[in-house]
């Protein structure tokens, strides 16, 4: 290939990956700003006020007001951080708990029925939201679980995807490496303990990523399930802090986004080995 | 003996998952199928009856309508589009990584977050109207948002959300093609564009479906922007089967909702070539 073709192929992905970085450098800065130089430049987008946005990748100096104001005078904030973690961490752990053991089983027996329900698990995660959404509701008010947080956990706990994502991984782990735990005496529960979990990682990882990813942002769940504001998680009540305090919401919307952003990066390299042992299945 | 033992196992780590998902999942909708046919109180069977009333319904048509409308648009552009900057970046040598990690990055980043980016772009007062004015020397004072350009503009962020992600989907089918083809080609003379069409998309055709079928999943999710930036009642042209549901929750309107659920549960099965899709991934080799 010609050094040309390849120069110019560098060039479009540059301009693509400012596509991405633009908009964030766009936040991190007006998140950076004094207050009163924020207003000025983004009076309208904040919907306090209408001005000309005056766009901007550089503050005209740095400033931690907006940051300080947010960490120690909006208490709201905290209460919607903390409620987004109880809403999160429950149901990954819980997905884990589950998820596993069925994704072993799907992966390492057979047993009659196995490809229908397999099948059903798939068919499951592909349904939105919305076909679950009354029949859930039906549940979770007659469990008298509706405005709790259990209202998002549970739910969430049974989601297939994480399942999905799991026995495709637990299904790339050699042979061999689980022949010599039978060799060695190991039982099925050792060699899911001993081998399995250790070998098939990156797809637990890839799953605990993306169900990291989309429980934090939820918003279909709560709008349908928490009337009660004080239970809301960040994702719900962001759009609000702008009313309560216009000053914050660009640095609100910074701490919202470090959590998933961190653990993907974090992540980053079993996501990949995940996604290809559920990516490339023939 | 070591039959039923064995089998005792399975059970045992199938039942947890198996458990909830019949509690959370199977059972509402078997309830929720049920309920399809009864009236409004849940006494009677009406037969087909609220099946004839929701498609005859001008909202749901309309949302049907839209939504059909935004996957025909979405879908080949996001498909097309993650293969081309998959292959890109499968190519790249400097700083292959950097690009990977930036074009998945919009992936983790909440919706809630980037909306205020997307107000400055888009309102009234924003940096498109802006740049527009400049060109062409009129006022521009277009409420991007809030008229029928807010279906493009769902488009641009469903792509700018998901590209990334199916990249990497698309990558790791490319990581599993063998060297040696191309090698072989390279010695019958095949030239870039020959192994791109003999070898590289025949061998991605099982990566296809897994893409395919997860940028439907998302299309749904396209509902937490839709929501952010033009709220419950949006320009109709972006008014989809999720908002629809949204407005008949509030009512509790639950024959239409479980209707409308049986129908998408058929159109799951049915559209996204899933029996086909069903059949090749559920079986071991």
């Amino acid at each position: 290939m010609g050094r040309k073709a390849r120069k110019r192929e560098t060039v479009i992905l540059v301009l693509v990956s400012l596509l991405v970085w633009l908009p964030l450098l766009l936040m991190l800065t007006a998140s950076l700003m004094p207050e009163d130089e924020l207003l000025w430049r983004y009076l309208s987008p904040l919907g306090i006020g209408k001005a000309p946005v005056r766009v901007t990748l550089l503050p005209s100096y740095l400033s931690l007001e907006a940051f300080i104001e947010l960490l120690f005078r909006s208490p709201g904030f905290f209460v919607m951080f903390w409620n987004s973690c109880i809403q999160t961490f429950p149901l990954l752990l819980g997905q884990l708990l589950v998820g596993a053991p069925a994704a072993w089983a799907f992966a390492r027996f057979s047993f009659p029925g196995r490809r229908w329900l397999f099948g059903l698990y798939i068919l499951l995660m592909v349904l939105p939201f919305q076909v679950m959404q009354v029949s859930n509701y039906l549940v979770l008010y007659r469990l008298g679980l509706l405005d709790s947080h259990l209202a998002l956990i549970l739910p969430g706990i049974w989601s297939t995807f994480p399942v999905f994502i799991m026995t495709r991984s637990f299904e790339a782990v050699p042979k061999a490496f689980l022949e010599a735990a039978y060799l060695d005496g190991a039982g099925e529960l050792k060699a899911f303990f001993l081998v399995g979990i250790p070998t098939g990682y990156p797809g637990i990882v890839t799953a605990l990523v993306l169900g990291f990813i989309d429980a934090w942002n939820a918003l279909e769940q709560p709008i349908a399930y928490l009337k009660d504001m004080r239970r809301w998680p960040l994702s719900l009540y962001l759009p609000d802090i702008v009313q309560d305090k216009a000053a914050v919401a660009f640095v609100a919307g910074m701490v919202v986004m470090m959590p998933p952003v961190l653990l993907y990066l974090n992540g980053e390299s079993e996501l990949e080995q995940g996604v290809v042992a559920f990516g490339v299945k023939e | 003996m070591a039959q039923n033992r064995k089998r005792m196992l399975i059970g045992l780590f199938l039942a947890p998952s198996l458990c909830g998902v019949l509690v959370f999942q199977l059972l509402p909708f078997v309830d929720v199928w049920h309920r399809s046919f009864l009236d409004a109180m849940g006494r009677s069977f009406v037969g087909m009856e609220n099946y004839k009333m929701v498609w005859g319904n001008e909202a749901f048509r309309m949302a049907t309508r839209n939504t059909l409308h935004f996957l025909a648009v979405a879908i080949p552009m996001l498909v097309a589009g993650s293969l081309v900057l998959a292959l890109l970046v499968y190519r790249s040598r400097a700083g292959q990584h950097i690009f990977k990690s930036s074009l998945v990055l919009p992936m983790a980043i909440p919706a809630a977050a980037m909306v205020l980016v997307w107000r400055i772009l888009f309102c009234p007062d924003g940096f498109l109207n802006q740049i527009l004015t400049q060109m062409t020397g009129e006022v521009w004072e277009i409420d991007w948002v809030h008229k029928t350009t807010a279906f493009p503009i769902l488009v641009i962020t469903y792509l700018w959300k998901n590209s990334g992600y199916n990249m990497m989907l698309w990558l790791a089918g490319l990581s599993a093609i063998p060297e040696s083809l191309y090698d072989a080609a390279q010695v019958d003379g095949a030239g870039e564009l020959t192994q791109l069409c003999y070898i590289t998309l025949p061998c991605l055709r099982g990566t296809m479906g897994l893409v395919f079928v997860l940028s439907v999943v998302n299309c749904f999710r396209v509902y937490r922007e839709a929501y952010l930036l033009a709220g419950s009642y949006p320009d109709l042209s972006i008014y989809m089967i999720p908002h629809l549901f949204s407005h008949w929750f509030l009512t509790l309107d639950i024959q239409k909702m479980s209707t409308t659920a049986v129908f998408l549960v058929l159109a799951a099965i049915a559209v996204g070539g899933f029996p086909m899709y069903m059949g090749r991934i559920g079986r071991r080799e």
